[in-house]
């Protein structure tokens, strides 16, 4: 099975859904592109092959163990768009489609991407197809979202592009060729030019860093998780920000290979716990549910900053959390946008008694929000608990401390803002916008699925997956 | 050689420091396009032989930064008919210090950076991270969308002059699909600033401020 069918199928897809007539039916392209991307990753996943060590583009152990989650993260939203659509009429859905599936393929490129320009190439096309998802609903706030995003993403992502023609440079300083496949960085080791390799290193942490949502970097979030429609939210969480990550996942390798590992291990944590603090303070404060999420993602990007920076054992817990965090994150931003549609409005203020008007929405709102904030039995429990189990293990007493401290500062925020927007009695003007969105299956089932999925990850981590996350640990540490 | 080349790059360190004075919009595209076409010269200075590539990137760079991307800001400002004086946050003489303070501020630490013997006393390094600086004090001190994407490009020219120095390493296919990428990226700034222009008929970015914390 062949790779760049994982690339290519996408982008067929959003060929045919430009051309496709009718608007009725092409949203269940999204679903069947959605299908044969699954399937694909899921059989080789199962068979993985060699990898041929100077090829820049391929299915490649860290590919293997955090594409799947995408893909299988994008097949629910796609079915959850497919009704979703069928709600808005009004817009046409052509761009909104094809956009959607090139997002899809240009995702699957940038997980497979061995080489540094290829990846920046993957992500900087990402960020611009992604526009035309966030201001669908093509409100005066949806444009002012996207303004952010553009102005803020293009920075950062321009600032990666500089960072990368630095790690360039350190290989040609450094008597290399040039060459910016990461197996090429890597061997060279010690040999790469080191004040151009931390100089590199910031510049990547700040770039990547940005479109991953690390705070500072993360100011764009909040506005575009709550201005962008729920499957967007989803896909931009689970999909776009583990490209980001992988990205400094690569990038980190070749400064440990280079033995600057400790130095990139501090500020990987260092940034880490300064988002899940960020996160934590914003969760406490804001009335809004979505942009709650946008924090809450700023917080789970943290712990995948945190668990990189811990080495080996950490950076395989962060593999698992990458899963955790894409499945429930997943769930809550469908849910989320059920719930958002049948209130008519987004904050506290102006929502609540939510679990008389959408039960089932509510009740996988609440159930997610356990889910995301750690509670066990669900994936990101366990994920989590390696990671602070793996901070005390090495050392990072503080750190450990710190993130414990954080995480419940979150929940805080997070159950608080929750069960306002559950409880209680249903707002007049709710009532009236909630019958006009009855909860149907196709709106319920992909949310119900992730959520299962994330339950099914944390009880039963199936050995295969295991494997996958083990064998990206020794790619991305040969040594250890 | 080498002179001619630090000649072009001083040049476009000067058009920085000419942007950050400008006070009128139709001025600072026009300056902004002026130092794409000096930067799309470059790689030609650079590699001694006659290559077909080289060339093709150095003329698709001369048209993308000199006349599409320049003619895109233009037809932007005038469906969206603004105002054509720009109103800094930071005034012309506060950036024009930053911008002057930052070019000297590049070339000492340019110093710290150790370089290949061939590109010693090379500009490319300072020009570069002056650029990069002159594109935030613009992206940060202006309050219009178009000069907000200008300093964006400005941004990207700095990015640029430094992959100058790689260019005999990485294959230009990478180089291409960067200039692509920048290409497509300010189309789709254009769109979204006509949106924005029709959403809230103005194209202030002060009066974005309803998604605040």
């Amino acid at each position: 099975m062949n790779s760049l069918l994982l690339i290519f199928i996408p982008f067929a897809g959003a060929l045919l859904a430009a051309a496709w007539p009718s608007d009725r039916t092409r949203p269940w392209l999204l679903p069947i592109v959605g299908l044969a991307h699954t399937v694909i990753v899921l059989c080789l996943m199962v068979s993985p092959q060699a990898v041929d060590p100077a090829s820049w583009i391929a299915f490649d152990p860290l590919a293997r163990a955090v594409l799947p989650a995408v893909s299988i993260l994008f097949l629910c939203c796609a079915v959850y768009g497919v009704y979703y659509l069928r709600l808005r009429p009004e817009r046409p859905n052509r761009v909104f489609v094809s956009m959607l599936l090139t997002v899809l393929g240009l995702l699957s490129a940038g997980h497979q991407s061995r080489h540094l320009g290829l990846l920046w190439m993957s992500t900087e096309a990402v960020t611009l197809a992604s526009v035309p998802l966030i201001h669908f609903n093509g409100t005066p706030r949806a444009f002012e979202a996207t303004w952010k995003y553009l102005l803020v993403g293009g920075t950062g992502i321009a600032l990666s592009l500089l960072g990368s023609f630095c790690l360039g440079y350190a290989s040609l300083r450094g008597g290399g060729s040039g060459d910016l496949t990461f197996t090429a960085l890597m061997s060279q080791g010690s040999r790469l030019s080191q004040p151009w390799v931390l100089t590199a290193w910031v510049l990547l942490l700040i770039g990547y860093g940005t479109k991953m949502g690390l705070a500072p970097m993360h100011t764009w979030k909040p506005d575009t998780y709550g201005e962008a429609p729920g499957i967007v939210g989803a896909m931009l969480a689970g999909g776009v920000t583990t490209v980001a990550f992988t990205a400094i996942l690569r990038v980190h390798a070749v400064l440990v290979a280079s033995g600057n590992g400790l130095i990139a291990d501090r500020t990987l944590i260092g940034l880490g716990l300064l988002s899940m603090f960020v996160a934590a303070l914003f969760l406490l404060g804001t009335r809004d549910f979505k942009r709650m999420l946008a924090y809450s993602s700023v917080e789970q990007m943290g712990v995948l900053s945190i668990g990189a920076g811990l080495g080996g054992a950490g950076l395989w817990a962060a593999l698992f959390h990458v899963w955790s965090n894409s499945l429930t994150k997943g769930s809550l931003f469908l849910s989320a946008g059920n719930i958002r549609r049948a209130a008519g409005a987004r904050t506290t203020d102006e929502v609540s008694g939510m679990s008389t008007l959408t039960p089932r929405s509510a009740l996988l709102f609440v159930t997610g929000m356990f889910a995301i904030t750690a509670c066990p039995p669900f994936g990101p429990f366990f994920s989590e608990l390696l990671i602070v189990r793996t901070g005390f293990a090495s050392g990072h007493a503080v750190a450990s401390g710190l993130f414990l401290g954080c995480l419940f500062l979150a929940f805080i925020g997070l159950t608080r803002l929750v069960f306002a927007i559950v409880d209680g009695r249903p707002r007049a003007e709710s009532r009236a916008a909630g019958k006009r969105f009855p909860e149907t299956a196709g709106m319920i089932l992909p949310s119900v699925v992730l959520l299962a999925l994330s339950l099914w990850l944390g009880l039963f981590t199936p050995e295969i997956l295991r494997h996958a996350w083990s064998a990206a640990v020794s790619q991305l540490f040969p040594s250890s | 050689m080498n002179e001619t080349l630090n000649l072009l790059v001083g040049m476009a360190m000067g058009l920085n420091l000419l942007a950050l004075g400008s006070g009128r919009l139709p001025t600072l595209i026009r300056t902004v396009a002026l130092q794409g076409m000096t930067l799309g010269i470059m790689p030609l200075l650079i590699e001694p032989r006659f290559e077909w590539p080289v060339v093709l990137v150095s003329f698709a760079t001369v048209v993308g930064k000199g006349w599409i991307i320049p003619s895109l800001l233009r037809r932007a400002m005038r469906t969206a008919n603004i105002d054509r004086e720009i109103e800094p946050f930071i005034g012309f003489v506060p950036s024009l210090l930053l911008g002057a303070g930052g070019t000297i501020a590049a070339v000492a630490l340019s110093r710290a950076l150790p370089l290949l013997p061939e590109h010693a006393g090379s500009m490319l390094v300072p020009g570069a991270l002056a650029s990069v600086l002159t594109g935030f004090v613009l992206l940060i001190g202006r309050t219009k969308a178009i000069s907000q994407v200008c300093g964006y490009l400005i941004l990207e020219n700095g990015i640029y002059l430094f992959g100058l120095l790689l260019i005999q390493a990485t294959p230009l296919l990478v180089d291409a699909g960067i200039l692509l990428d920048v290409t497509v990226g300010v189309f789709v700034i254009g769109i979204i600033v006509d949106r924005i222009q029709r959403a809230f008929d103005s194209l202030d970015t002060r009066k974005l401020t309803v998604l605040r914390e």
